[in-house]
């Protein structure tokens, strides 16, 4: 019988509509990789066995009767522990929000994701209130790198990362406030699409920086992105950032010539402060797309600055009451960062969020001369699950907030990025950001997608 | 280069924590304070920046209720 935990969603997809293997099967497969693995990784902190067996009956019962599958028909997916799940308390990576009731309705991009046909497998584990790089968690365990347990997933959808680079679910969604979804992607070698900022709804999310908050898919093959990203789109009342925008599927574009688009690697900032392989991948990726040119993206290290701001008082902010009441709940490496944010002043957060309008100007001119720019999208490959510090360009730095320096000048005007994972000859992958105008998704997925076709970039499940 | 802000973190973590009823205990102390550091260190590249009065902050507010 095939291990059905290796394979994309897509195809796992265009199996069951076939009639090759049953959306059951399927479920039983990764279910039973769940058990085996799930104590060593941390990926899950809960899993619905019986509402994924009772999905996957429904959809090999539509098969059964001749209808038209769904596009992700059968695919399992599991969803970072900030999404509400029926039933389900939504932890959000604490220990305070187990006092919480259980949610009584599915997050909206949970349901958008059963209606495509997806089975959901259960919640993964994550850094505390999504104020994290690392996927270190005081009360769940840490979560763990499939591909060397000594190394740290990357954060803060740390188990999104954990489930889908060990084969426990086919898709992950995860959530990206300054690059918790391409941080893990990065370091688990996986793609990951962090949308337009407004594109996918966050409704039945627990927030954190409600300016800076987005959702999305970690996968191991672009096509499943787009799907993913396709089955998610659409307003929602519950979420009042949320644009939706043009509902025109991608997914039928990602395979579309590359020729004829524009793609410049980004220089200065993006060009230091890293380690040699993260350049190299870059180069690498540069080279394939034979992109010589490279751009300036303006002003970068004070958008990470101001970046850095709002979230401390953003997420100060939604978080003051407990910091006050259940400060010793908290996880010591957020809550000191919260305590530290809620004493900032207004007026910083006020000229962050002017600075952050000029930015935002200022790149989009960038666009008018390339259609994509690459970054890197992490300073290193994994580092080991406590590292606190690692050295780069021979400063000392901490690894828990500098593990996005990259990525967070980019989300920070809502950007959207396809991280692309690239492994060395020997070592561990390490991923290259590539960065599209808003809601130009599918030039993203096309060059990442032109990529993979090569062998440039690949996302295997982990050996072991 | 940005200015850099005159601070004496334990000091003014201290006076915050009891103005605002922050809880403040002395094993939280040292990392609250190393986190105030980082913040002054960063906030003077974009509070230093030169922007017109008539700057728009990114978040824009809408009076009516957009569409679903």
């Amino acid at each position: 019988m095939s291990n059905w935990t290796h394979a994309p969603a897509h195809r796992i997809a265009t199996a069951i509509s076939a009639g090759d293997v049953t959306a059951r099967t399927v479920v039983e497969q990764h279910l039973s990789a769940v058990s085996i693995r799930n104590g060593a990784l941390n990926a899950y902190t809960d899993v619905t066995a019986d509402r994924a067996r009772a999905a996957a009956d429904a959809v090999d019962l539509l098969r059964a009767q001749g209808q038209l599958l769904p596009p992700l028909a059968g695919v399992p997916f599991a969803v970072k522990n900030l999404f509400d799940v029926e039933g389900l308390v939504t932890r959000a990576g604490s220990k305070i929000n187990r006092s919480n009731a259980p949610a009584a309705d599915d997050a909206t991009a949970v349901k958008r994701m059963e209606a495509a046909g997806a089975v959901l497998l259960g919640c993964l584990n994550m850094g505390e209130y999504a104020y994290d790089f690392t996927g270190r968690n005081a009360h769940d365990g840490n979560s763990l790198n499939p591909h060397d347990i000594t190394r740290m997933t990357g954060g803060s959808s740390g188990g999104s990362g954990g489930a889908v680079a060990a084969g426990l679910a086919a898709i992950a969604l995860g959530s990206d406030t300054n690059g918790s979804i391409r941080v893990p992607a990065s370091l688990c070698g996986l793609f990951g699409l962090k949308p337009t900022y407004g594109a996918l709804s966050r409704g039945g999310t627990f927030p954190f920086v409600a300016s800076l908050d987005h959702v999305g898919p970690l996968a191991r093959s672009v096509l499943d992105l787009a799907l993913t990203y396709d089955a998610m789109r659409g307003t929602d009342p519950r979420d009042p950032a949320c644009s939706g925008g043009s509902l025109a599927p991608i997914s039928p574009l990602v395979s579309r010539d590359i020729e004829g688009l524009r793609v410049a690697t980004a220089d200065e900032y993006f060009a230091r402060t890293g380690s040699p392989e993260v350049f190299a991948a870059v180069a690498a990726v540069a080279s394939a797309l034979g992109a010589m040119q490279s751009v300036t993206i303006p002003e970068a290290h004070r958008a990470r600055a101001a970046a850095f701001t709002i979230t401390m008082i953003e997420g100060s902010a939604l978080h003051i009451d407990r910091i006050r009441d259940r400060a010793h709940d908290f996880d010591p490496e957020v809550r000191d960062r919260l305590i530290a944010g809620a004493m900032l002043p207004g007026q910083w957060y006020v000229q962050a969020q002017k600075f952050r309008r000029w930015y935002r100007t200022e790149v989009l001119k960038l666009f008018d001369c390339v259609d994509a720019i690459l970054a890197p999208a992490t300073p290193t490959s994994a580092p080991e699950v406590s590292q606190q510090t690692f050295v780069l360009d021979g400063q000392e730095l901490p690894v828990r907030p500098s593990l996005g320096l990259f990525t967070q000048p980019i989300s920070f005007i809502g950007l959207p990025v396809v991280t692309v994972p690239v492994w060395p000859a020997k070592g561990m992958p390490v991923g290259v950001q590539i960065i599209a105008a808003p809601g130009r998704e599918d030039i993203a997925l096309r060059i990442a997608h032109d990529l993979e076709r090569r062998g440039i970039v690949r996302a295997p499940v982990a050996k072991h | 280069m940005s200015r850099q802000i005159p601070f004496d973190p334990g000091a003014y973590a201290k006076a915050m924590a009891d103005a605002l009823g922050l809880p403040l205990l002395p094993d939280y102390a040292p990392a609250v304070e190393a986190n105030l550091a980082v913040a002054f260190r960063l906030a003077p590249l974009f509070l230093d920046f030169p922007l017109a009065d008539d700057a728009e902050p990114a978040p824009v507010f809408q009076a009516t209720e957009s569409e679903p």
